[in-house]
């Protein structure tokens, strides 16, 4: 995105939403109107620009809604997380039983919703994980989403969407008008900020990846790229999570859908050897053990 | 159809839910307190109550303790929207037998998350 056309979305944000974006928001421009610019048919935000200048009714208010909606909320899509629940953690509880530990990587972690309602999830599991080691790598673009995924403070709004009011008297701590998650859960998460156009063979391998709704940002060549990279982080049994309108279907064979279990998807045999699991010794010490109940 | 009874002393709230409930297909029904509510729980129970703790007559806390001892009255989901934001009334609701807590100030967004929540609305409808 050009500042001319960064600085006309200000303005035009301004002008029909009163949305006020201090001068460091292009991420968040990216993030809300790259999707929206894709389903319109359009190649990019400078496109997009250009139909808003000659005049477009539809896309203005679909731009103002995008950019006006809180995007991100808990247990977002709901079946991500019934599929974690009754699917990936049963059968990784069984094929860790050994050594005890799983690790999870969200790909978008963003506002810390996705990673907190992860948390949860291995929370209400209870005995099933007590002594086990618990690793939940967030990663995101943007440093200042997750400072504010550290925090775990939310809304009265955001801790209403998606959110069961159990979850939400069990998990939350309630500050005047805000929401702070927990400690105990907080710290079964770590934040990195990291571009997955970039290098991330640093994270080490994984059993479960979360990575929704971020490759629709990326063209279909980057897209394989990511698929063919995040294949060599996972784990041959693991299990790669995708949003509800992605597929790997017809772009690359690294990973196979699993029948009736829509957005879940495992490697397949032929990818890459995984790089090695780092010793657990020389991991970050942040890593949470879950606590008895 | 599914049946939805908002229960709310504010007429200005009622018409926004409303709208908000009718966009979701539910047939709405009105009562501006927990009595009048009741009276029309007797009548016939709806699918859902949307409900307001604060109300002249009868609050809503009391109303549901009632509509819940009528035959037929486990099956009502009830979720509160009220002014009400700590947990403690969250926790009282809770104990007394609502299946969900809105805090108001509420949008289409909350209220269709909320309904979905306990099974009122398929998933992704509250998404479209």
């Amino acid at each position: 995105m050009t500042p001319t056309e960064y600085e006309y979305l200000r303005k035009f944000l301004r002008d029909h939403s009163g949305l006020d974006l201090s001068a460091d928001k292009q991420y968040l421009i990216e993030s809300r109107l790259l999707p929206l610019a894709r389903k319109a048919g359009l190649s990019g935000i400078g496109e997009l620009v250009q139909k808003l200048q000659g005049g477009s009714g539809a896309l203005v208010t679909n731009v103002v809604e995008a950019m006006t909606t809180n995007e991100t909320f808990f247990f977002r899509d709901k079946v991500p997380f019934d599929h974690f629940r009754d699917t990936i953690m049963p059968e990784v509880i069984k094929a860790r039983a050994g050594r005890r530990s799983v690790r999870i990587w969200c790909a978008a972690g963003s506002t810390g919703q996705e990673p907190y309602s992860l948390a949860m999830c291995l929370k209400e599991m209870g005995a099933a994980l007590t002594g086990w080691r618990v690793e939940i790598i967030a990663t995101d673009l943007s440093q200042e989403v997750l400072e504010k995924a550290k925090s775990g403070v939310y809304s009265q709004f955001e801790v209403q969407r998606g959110l069961p009011i159990q979850m939400l008297v069990k998990y939350f701590k309630q500050t005047g008008e805000t929401w702070q998650i927990n400690p105990e859960l907080r710290a079964m998460i770590q934040y990195r900020q990291l571009n997955l156009l970039h290098d991330f063979t640093q994270l080490g391998t994984f059993d479960v990846i979360f990575c929704r709704n971020v490759l629709i940002y990326f063209d279909q060549d980057t897209k394989i790229n990511i698929f063919n990279r995040l294949a060599r982080q996972i784990e041959p049994d693991g299990f790669l999570v995708l949003g509800a309108a992605e597929t790997v279907v017809g772009l690359t064979d690294t990973f196979r859908p699993i029948p009736d279990r829509r957005g879940l998807y495992k490697p397949n045999d032929q990818r890459a050897v995984a790089a090695p699991r780092p010793a657990h010794a020389s991991a970050p010490p942040r890593m949470a053990v879950m606590a008895g109940r | 159809m599914k049946t939805c009874l908002v229960v709310d002393d504010s007429s200005v709230v009622r018409k926004i839910a409303r709208r908000i409930l009718e966009g979701l297909e539910f047939e709405v029904t009105e009562a501006e307190d927990g009595s009048k509510a009741l009276e029309i729980c007797q009548w016939k129970l709806p699918d859902a109550v949307l409900l307001d703790w604060n109300m002249p007559v009868m609050d809503g806390f009391e109303f549901m303790g009632h509509m819940r001892r009528l035959p037929g009255g486990d099956q009502p989901k009830v979720v509160f929207c009220t002014t009400e934001n700590n947990v403690a009334h969250i926790a009282q609701a809770l104990s007394g037998g609502a299946n969900e807590y809105i805090m108001k100030p509420f949008n289409k967004d909350i209220i269709a998350d909320k309904f979905a929540q306990v099974g009122l609305i398929p998933v992704g409808q509250a998404f479209v």
